[in-house]
């Protein structure tokens, strides 16, 4: 058995939520342990500069 | 026309939220126009395409926040803008929260995560997806606009990984009872389901729900999975969890017809599969899909539902398409009233799959129906073409939805749709679908209803009746109280149905 998939279908989920903040809203109210991440666009949204940082991380 | 614009740097928002702030600004009497958005390309575009247009806004980028206001004087603009703060509150307060900003921050404080739910913009997706694969999570891919390309890449990783990945542009899905995305509050039970229509993963689970039985585990894989370009990756991975999960007795996979290729493999994996399977594949003709043993062929949302409930023991209701007398009678009433110029069904769905569905209801009727989203491209409707014929309009498809909210949670698109469709003296059926569940509006039909009214009112001035259709997806379970959506729309004179199929067929019984 996969054992990725089998954690996730196993056991409680734990679940990070990058975006829109209601998608969190809903997994709290049904008693998801989940973390909200305010994302915002990494290197102000510069295509090239995140590449270069992708390359260089 | 006149305009007036703020940028503020470096304040980034969801795109939830800025279309909240947008409808706000709307309500705000002289305001013709208005885009709260970020400074990406592809908004920048969008502004310019409304007459906004400025050095100052080319040159700002992907983190800015941009409102502009376009109204009948520059001033009257500018007032507007001026109360930007009272507009923003809400947002302001949500960015002012010590939430971590990255992935990497999210794992720190959650080191046993098994999920990330990723909802950024399509253009940076991918990015987050591969990173959160790395990190040994599966994948809730909401946003869209991701790549074939990128698709592949991140499944292929997945595979490797014994991961999944639900999406791009996955709507929906059940994991042990918790619902992700625009999911309904659906009971555990013995049924699995695999599904690349959001709402058809919706309508399917709410069926089986009200039947009586219930969900194991019900994945959404993003609209493309089955086609050869992608192979079913998703859905093949997805097959193999359910076939070795304890709790899941029969499995279901709904999806518009497969690619050529993947549909072969799929259904000798069927073949193969160690529990019933039903396949449910939208808009195919009746030999597409045909298997042998372990394969059950549905061929509506309805009929996998009432398959796969009567394969894990449960007795769902009688599946039929025959209406009651009652029905019946109600269906030459409704005829006898129209006027001699009505003749034909204008269909207005917040969901593609209720649109794509009722395509091939009409098309079983011999009923020609023209689409935004038609199942054969001769039908696509094209906007301001006046057309002889019915018409099933996906008014949450990319031409309604960019930059404004989806038919889902904002009713203001079809609101607007429904009058105009009440001013086409042709019109004389309206077919609608409501959407509960998570995320969903508070209120689907309250958001319509006064729209309805009105257009009934209208039609029945110039002599006729406007036959108002329609079905609702959820469960009692649902935030939005369904019992009372139901009143509201039966006081109101509208046709109630209990599924989108049983909806359309009413609508071709009337057109006998």
């Amino acid at each position: 058995m996969p054992s990725g998939i089998h954690d996730l279908l196993q056991k409680p989920i734990v679940a990070i939520n990058i975006g829109l903040a209601q998608f969190a809203e809903s997994l709290e109210e049904q008693k998801v342990d989940v973390v909200q991440v305010d994302w915002v666009p990494p290197a102000g949204g510069d295509r090239q500069m995140i590449d270069l940082l992708d390359h260089l991380l | 026309m006149p305009f007036d614009f703020v940028i503020r740097k470096n304040q980034y928002f969801d795109s939830v939220f800025l279309m909240g702030v947008s409808k706000r600004i709307s309500d705000h009497p002289g305001v013709q126009q208005n885009a709260v958005l970020m400074g990406s390309e592809s908004n920048k575009k969008l502004l310019a395409d409304i007459g906004v247009q400025d050095a100052k806004i080319d040159a700002a980028q992907p983190n800015d926040l941009i409102i502009a206001v376009v109204s009948t004087t520059t001033k009257a603009a500018h007032d507007v803008l001026a109360e930007l703060d009272v507009y923003l509150q809400g947002g302001v307060q949500a960015a002012a929260t010590s939430n971590p900003h990255s992935l990497e921050d999210g794992l720190v404080q959650r080191k046993n995560a098994s999920l990330a739910v990723i909802s950024v913009p399509g253009e940076y997706a991918a990015r987050e997806a591969r990173k959160a694969l790395e990190a040994g999570l599966n994948v809730f891919l909401f946003s869209d606009h991701v790549s074939v390309e990128d698709e592949l890449s991140l499944k292929g990783t997945a595979a490797e990984k014994n991961l999944l990945v639900m999406g791009p542009d996955c709507g929906t899905s059940l994991i042990g009872g918790v619902g992700l995305g625009f999911a309904n509050a659906v009971r555990r039970g013995p049924i699995g389901a695999i599904g690349s229509a959001g709402t058809g993963l919706q309508e399917f689970t709410t069926q089986v729900h009200n039947a009586g039985s219930g969900i194991s585990h019900a994945f959404g894989t993003g609209g493309r999975d089955l086609s050869d370009q992608i192979g079913g990756l998703t859905t093949f991975a997805a097959l193999e969890a359910l076939e070795v999960d304890e709790t899941t007795r029969v499995i279901a996979v709904i999806s518009k017809p497969p690619g050529e290729k993947t549909l072969a493999r799929l259904t000798k994996r069927f073949e193969d599969c160690g529990k019933p399977v039903v396949g449910c594949f939208l808009g195919a003709r009746a030999e597409a899909g045909k298997g042998k043993s372990n394969l059950h062929r549905a061929s509506t949302l309805d009929e996998a539902a009432h398959l796969a409930v009567k394969l894990a023991g449960g007795e769902p209701p009688i599946l039929g398409a025959a209406f009651t007398a009652q029905e019946l009678d109600l269906v030459k009433r409704e005829r006898a009233s129209w006027s001699s110029e009505q003749k034909f069904v204008r269909g207005l769905f917040a969901g593609g799959t209720f649109c794509y569905q009722s395509q091939q209801i009409f098309r079983e009727a011999s009923l020609l129906a023209y689409s935004n989203a038609p199942l054969d491209p001769a039908n696509k409707v094209k906007e301001g073409v006046p057309i002889k014929a019915h018409k099933l309009i996906d008014m949450g498809a990319d031409e309604y939805t960019i930059g404004r909210p989806h038919p889902m949670i904002d009713g203001t698109l079809r609101r607007q749709r429904i009058l105009a469709e009440a001013q086409d003296p042709q019109t004389a059926v309206l077919l609608l679908d409501f959407i509960l569940g998570y995320n969903a509006s508070m209120d689907p039909v309250g958001d319509l209803l006064d729209a309805i009214l009105e257009a009934r009112l209208s039609v029945k001035k110039r002599g006729g009746i406007l036959t108002v259709v329609a079905s609702i997806c959820g469960t009692e379970g649902d935030r939005q109280d369904v019992h009372q959506q139901t009143r509201m729309l039966k006081e109101a004179g509208v046709l109630v149905f209990p599924s989108n199929a049983t909806a359309a067929f009413f609508c071709c019984e009337l057109f006998e």
